[in-house]
């Protein structure tokens, strides 16, 4: 890959339910040489830890036997080198199963690079003074209830793994903009001290980070933001440039639409403060960017600057948090949404009467204050549907939360129709913590031969 | 006649944990300077008074004809522990949207 002006890097996943055939048709048509699926949400990991607890074989995302089905007969064809967090709480495990699926389809034996190191339960069991940047209190207070703590590996791991020459990377925890920054600084040998590159490099990767959020999803808007053909919408993909010259577009012949304006929502999207977006490579700066249309569905980025890397890692730390029950029941007609309000009082009562308590209880009427609370001046609907949940460390308080929901069938105001059945979920909260670098041993490894 | 923000801009909402984040991305640059008078802090947490307890900040991006608005408290306590339908609070952008801003004078 040295040698060439730009290297291609396509986004094929931005979370894990993200959609998959346009992964595919970026891989057969997009002409790229990465293809980047950033597969884990906040909570993920901590989920996959359960899975691995109960079998150590699994632990990786899911999905990623359909995922890498879908495009490894074109990648390997078209020497398109893969990087994906969906090894999760189990890299290793998923790399037998990436190497499985390649045995399966014919293509044969393809080593895989394994990323390692970001689990860091074993060293934040021994940390309890660090501070949770959420409330301030002490890691302690939610280390007998620890599931997971996963540090946010940067690019730089990332690069050791691609110069393997092993076709795939497969990493758990790692920033979403690092996995996309890691193609550009190996294709290029960009260092750590080249931070108008890895400015330029980390903005891509996170335009690129939530796939079609660039290319018109997550924007349309009927008769004021048209965007053609979403049903069709395409993966988008950047062509770097060894200056850090950034250009980014999407797969050819596919709907959708990427502009400034896609652009720029994707580019501010989950940032707080704008000049100092945090990450393990760098700490970048968006404010002083422009975004320039430079042909239809291609835009240049330029003028991304960052400060060096902090001196610490974030770690996201799972913990088990009780139960979430809730039930839901639907009113129709007239004075459907005094109905519904009544059947709420009444559902709150029974549960007080049987003597559960929550730490948390919300009422919902879907259809007027759901999503955006108690409004002034709202008109009624026609019609309404509860929606009652609450959380408690107790499952059989969650549980009755759906089952007196669903008993206003029979025991409510009158017209309850439609109730769903009780539903209770287990609570797998995150929080965060700074963990100094040198806690922290990134190593890779790789899977390969029988 | 009052305007919009919906009327001279687009928006996105984003999470982090349980905060929220709004951009606000003026149509026409021309219009920035008025979003930057007129949607203050003040005005977009009385919108918000309904869901998020705040504090809000705001920050500017001039270049990119946008504000960010970083609302605290918004979201329920956060994706994995909140009792929301919308986790991720990503419909708080129509709350935005919806706001309505003094006659240009």
């Amino acid at each position: 890959m040295s040698g060439r002006k730009t290297v291609r890097v396509g986004a094929g996943a931005g979370t894990s339910d993200d959609r998959m055939l346009p992964a595919r048709e970026l891989a057969e048509r997009g002409d790229i040489d990465y293809l980047v699926f950033e597969c884990l949400a906040e909570r993920t990991v901590a989920r996959e830890n359960l899975a691995r607890s109960k079998n150590p074989d699994l632990g990786y995302s899911p999905s990623l036997h359909e995922r890498l089905r879908m495009v490894l007969p074109a990648c390997v064809e078209r020497g398109v080198r893969i990087v994906t967090n969906m090894g999760a709480a189990n890299p290793v495990g998923g790399a037998r199963a990436v190497r499985r699926e390649a045995r399966d389809l014919g293509l044969g034996d393809i080593p895989v690079a394994v990323v390692l190191g970001d689990d860091v339960a074993s060293v934040v069991r021994g940390r309890p003074d660090l501070t949770i940047m959420e409330n301030g209190e002490p890691l302690e207070s939610i280390l007998p209830k620890l599931v997971s703590a996963n540090a946010y590996l940067g690019a730089d791991v990332v690069c050791e793994a691609l110069a393997t020459g092993a076709p795939i990377v497969l990493t758990g925890r790692v920033a979403d903009p690092s996995l996309f920054l890691a193609p550009m600084m190996h294709a290029f040998d960009w260092s750590y001290d080249d931070l108008p590159k890895l400015a330029q490099g980390t903005a891509a990767g996170h335009l690129l980070e939530c796939t079609a959020s660039v290319t018109g999803g997550c924007f349309g808007w009927p008769g004021k933001k048209d965007v053609p053909d979403l049903a069709r919408n395409g993966y988008p993909f950047a062509d770097v440039a060894a200056d850090g010259a950034i250009r980014i577009g999407k797969t050819p012949d596919t709907g959708g639409r990427l502009d400034v304006m896609t652009c720029t929502e994707q580019l501010i999207y989950e940032m707080h403060d704008p000049q100092a977006y945090i990450t393990p490579d760098c700490v970048l700066d968006i404010t002083g960017i422009r975004l320039v249309q430079e042909a239809p569905d291609r835009v240049r980025v330029e003028g991304a600057a960052a400060r060096p890397r902090t001196g610490t890692y974030k770690v996201t730390v799972g913990h088990a948090d009780g139960y979430i029950g809730e039930g839901e029941v639907s009113y129709g007609g007239i004075d459907a949404v005094a109905r519904a309000k009544w059947a709420a009082e009444i559902v709150k009562e029974r549960l007080r009467l049987q003597g559960f308590s929550y730490d948390d209880f919300r009422v919902d009427l879907i259809g007027l204050s759901s999503l955006h609370g108690d409004g002034d001046a709202r008109p009624e609907p026609y019609e309404v549907r509860l929606r009652m949940a609450g959380r408690t460390p107790d499952r059989r308080a969650a549980h009755a939360i759906g089952f007196e929901v669903r008993a206003m069938h029979m025991h409510g105001p009158g017209g309850a129709g439609g109730a769903c059945e009780p539903r209770v979920r287990d609570v797998l909260a995150v929080k965060s913590v700074l963990l100094p670098r040198q806690f922290v041993n990134p190593q890779i490894a790789v899977e390969q031969g029988r | 006649m009052s305007v919009r923000v919906y009327d001279l801009a687009h928006a996105r909402a984003g999470d982090k944990g349980n905060t929220s984040n709004i951009s606000v991305i003026a149509y026409d640059g021309k219009d920035w300077d008025f979003l930057r008078r007129e949607l203050t802090c003040e005005r977009v947490m009385q919108a918000f008074r309904h869901v998020a307890k705040g504090p809000v900040r705001r920050y500017e991006l001039r270049n990119l004809n946008a504000f960010n608005f970083v609302i605290e408290n918004a979201l329920g306590g956060g994706v994995t522990i909140s009792l929301a339908q919308d986790i991720h609070g990503k419909s708080l952008s129509n709350v935005m949207l919806a706001i309505e801003l003094p006659e240009r004078g």
